[in-house]
């Protein structure tokens, strides 16, 4: 027998086990720099596509406030001032500011008109109305550019192909970048994003009826997906008895947390809306689809939290005269709470993230309106990002990035709510 | 070595004497089944007032089941039958017209482990009162808190944290906790389940000295796996052995004079 033992690192079977676990160690962490750099790629591209989608460019015209065309008769009447001809006064305001720039004979009025967005008369005929002392003089006023504009200044498009081969031509292009050198091309915050819904021109397209659509259906979603979770995970924890029928129902819980979530669209088409004849296209609708959804994503980690809660404290609330029903709300569902409220908070987070479910109940349609109450046809904003996607328009592009940003901003704030919450009441406890 | 656990407690000579006064709890052919499985086997033992009686046995005899069925806490239990009868003050406890619930505030419990709520030490002991509405006042109630964590011997060491969180406490004044908490309501009876059995020799002892200072106003029942403990405390002891109640007597007679050769050979270490 030999009186030394070898507890030498180099001996050849710890320097085996120590070489395996070092790679062991590099194999994780080649795997998370992987993960954090698609992470950041992911980010860094929604957010370099998305940031300009911010920045709305605005062009600054001079406009000749006629009389004669807005108030012939000069009563100031409402009817009047909203039906005059706005165009008109824009379009001689493009005319005056192109005559010393462009050949008069290839002008084409389509052409400059086509450099504010569709609604520029509107924006006139409000400014108009707002401000009716202004009537008779000439004043600088402030349009929506078009998309194609829009892009143009934010670096959009290829200038250098041929003409017909781009989206603006060149007597735009001389236009256009006169007006910047002149200072009456401004870039500023993009309103128009959160305070319209969809529309069919970029420059006037926004979230806010997917915003609402979204919160709506999520709002109906919770309301019925936490009470019911919470109750069905006490109810099948705490008071049914073990035989094969909880047995079964258990199983099927953990079977719906898996069934693909376009299968509860089609459910909520054939029941509620084929059954019931409750309305297309309405959050009221869509969350109570998210709800079926949500449910078994709810009720398993509470029931995962009421089952850790310790049996000692059970039996010591017992043991001093507590009922069964008054055990759980004084002590298994408050110990039991900030884990069901991370379940209740992931599992809404991944509804306001879903879109096959609400394609099916019609939630996917173009609603240019935002919608009031809950069962107003409406879109929601994973809907609204997959509908953008599909515009062909350079500018909905960038828009659909923002979208997304929107989004990620709502699904991090729910998360860092999940944190705070679990955080205050363990705490507390 | 088995000799001289016998010699040595004996030469204690301190062993208490039942008084033999008024019974407390009559428990007659008392069966308990977990599902098929038969824990406890016809069991029939007088419990007397403001006694200590100490249930000794090897692990898995049946102890726990026995006390646990004083106070009901086995219908909490699945698959648990309980047959034969357990009269508490001239009432069965398993009539059905006994409110377990209101039972077991009336008989407390203290466990094996110690089990404070994750509450403030005076929530602790304050939620006995509260929930029975035994106090409403807030002076009311800062009074049985006090006087619980008296008679529980651990005022004095917690009198400036008593809005400090009960599960900071060390493992032998959490133990001391549990029963301020279960006087709180003020039981007639006070049941033990191995109640040092995470405590260190110090902490024992001194909830020994509770168990002695308790006994003048409680009916204790106390299950120990340690003989020593239950030669201290207790005025009567019975021994269990595989669901069965093989000898019951006082303290005194089970551990100089048993009856069965089985206590003999428990207490003597021949096996346990």
């Amino acid at each position: 027998m030999s009186s030394t033992l070898n507890y030498a690192i180099g001996s050849p079977i710890s320097s085996k086990r120590i070489n395996k676990e070092k790679r062991f160690q590099i194999y994780g962490i080649l795997a998370l720099l992987f993960a954090i750099t698609m992470l950041f790629t992911l980010f860094f591209t929604i957010f370099s596509k998305g940031f300009s989608a911010f920045i709305q460019t605005r062009i600054t015209l001079n406009i000749d406030l006629n009389q004669e065309v807005i108030d012939f008769e000069g009563k100031r009447n409402l009817d009047t001032l909203q039906q005059a001809n706005y165009q008109k006064l824009i379009d001689d305001s493009l005319k005056l500011h192109s005559l010393n720039l462009l050949d008069q004979e290839e002008i084409e009025l389509k052409n400059l008109r086509s450099i504010l967005s569709p609604i520029a008369y509107l924006e006139l005929r409000n400014f108009v109305i707002d401000n009716q002392d202004f009537i008779g003089k000439t004043k600088k006023v402030s349009f929506v550019a078009s998309d194609d504009i829009d892009q143009y200044f934010k670096g959009k498009f290829d200038m250098t192909l041929p003409e017909n081969e781009r989206r603006i031509s060149d007597i735009q292009k001389i236009f256009v970048d006169d007006l910047k050198l002149k200072g009456q091309i401004s870039k500023v915050f993009n309103k128009t994003l959160f305070t319209k819904s969809d529309s069919r021109e970029p420059e006037l397209s926004g979230v806010l009826g997917a915003v609402i659509g979204s919160l709506y259906a999520l709002f109906i979603a919770g309301l019925i997906s936490i009470p019911i979770g919470i109750g069905t995970a006490i109810y099948l924890q705490e008071f049914a008895k073990k035989n094969r029928i909880t047995d079964f129902i258990e199983i099927n819980i953990n079977n719906l947390a898996a069934v693909p979530s376009i299968v509860f669209g089609l459910l909520g088409l054939a029941i509620f809306l084929n059954m019931f004849l409750m309305p297309r296209s309405a959050p009221l609708v869509g969350g109570m689809v998210l709800a079926l959804m949500t449910l078994p994503k709810i009720i398993i980690p509470a029931r995962a939290a009421i089952l850790a809660v310790p049996n000692s404290i059970k039996d010591g609330a017992l043991a001093l005269g507590a009922s069964h029903m008054q055990v759980i709300l004084h002590y298994v569902l408050p110990l039991a709470m900030p884990a069901i409220l991370t379940g209740i908070i992931i599992g809404l987070a991944q509804a306001l993230g879903e879109t096959a479910p609400l394609l099916m109940i019609g939630m996917v349609a173009f609603i240019p309106d935002t919608p009031i109450y809950m069962t107003d046809p409406a879109t929601a904003l994973p809907v609204q990002i997959f509908m953008w996607a599909d515009h062909p328009e350079r500018a909905f592009v960038e828009r659909t990035s923002a979208a997304i940003i929107i989004l990620l901003f709502f699904l991090i704030l729910m998360n860092s709510t999940a944190i705070y919450l679990r955080q205050k009441f363990e705490r507390k406890w | 070595m088995a000799d001289t656990g016998i010699v040595n407690i004996s030469s204690l000579n301190k062993l208490k004497k039942s008084k033999g006064t008024k019974v407390k709890v009559v428990i007659k052919n008392l069966s308990v089944f977990y599902a098929d499985k038969c824990a406890l086997e016809n069991i029939s033992m007088n419990i007397n007032v403001k006694e200590v009686s100490a249930m000794i046995g090897p692990s898995g005899c049946g102890k726990t089941t026995f006390i646990r069925c004083i106070n009901r806490m086995n219908d909490v239990i699945e698959n648990c039958t309980v047959k034969g009868s357990v009269v508490v003050d001239g009432h069965d406890i398993y009539h059905p017209s006994i409110d377990e619930v209101k039972l077991r505030s009336q008989i407390g419990m203290v466990f094996q482990k110690p089990n404070p709520f994750p509450k403030s030490i005076y929530d602790n002991v304050a939620y006995g009162p509260r929930l029975h509405g035994i106090a409403t006042k807030k002076n009311d109630l800062d009074n049985i808190v006090e006087e619980s964590l008296t008679k529980a011997g651990l005022f004095n060491e917690v009198k400036d944290r008593l809005n400090e969180t009960a599960t900071g406490l060390s493992g032998g004044q959490q133990q001391r906790l549990c029963i301020a908490r279960t006087i709180s309501i003020s039981p007639s009876i006070i049941l033990m389940d191995e109640p040092c059995s995470a405590l260190d020799p110090i902490a024992t002892a001194v909830i020994e000295e509770l168990i002695d200072d308790l006994k003048k106003s409680y009916t204790i029942v106390i299950v120990t796996h340690n003989m020593q403990q239950a030669a201290r405390v207790s005025e009567k002891t019975a021994f269990f052995h595989l669901g069965k109640l093989i000898e019951f007597n006082d303290t005194r007679t089970i551990f100089t004079n048993p009856r069965e050769k089985k206590t003999l050979g428990y207490i003597t270490g021949r096996y346990g």
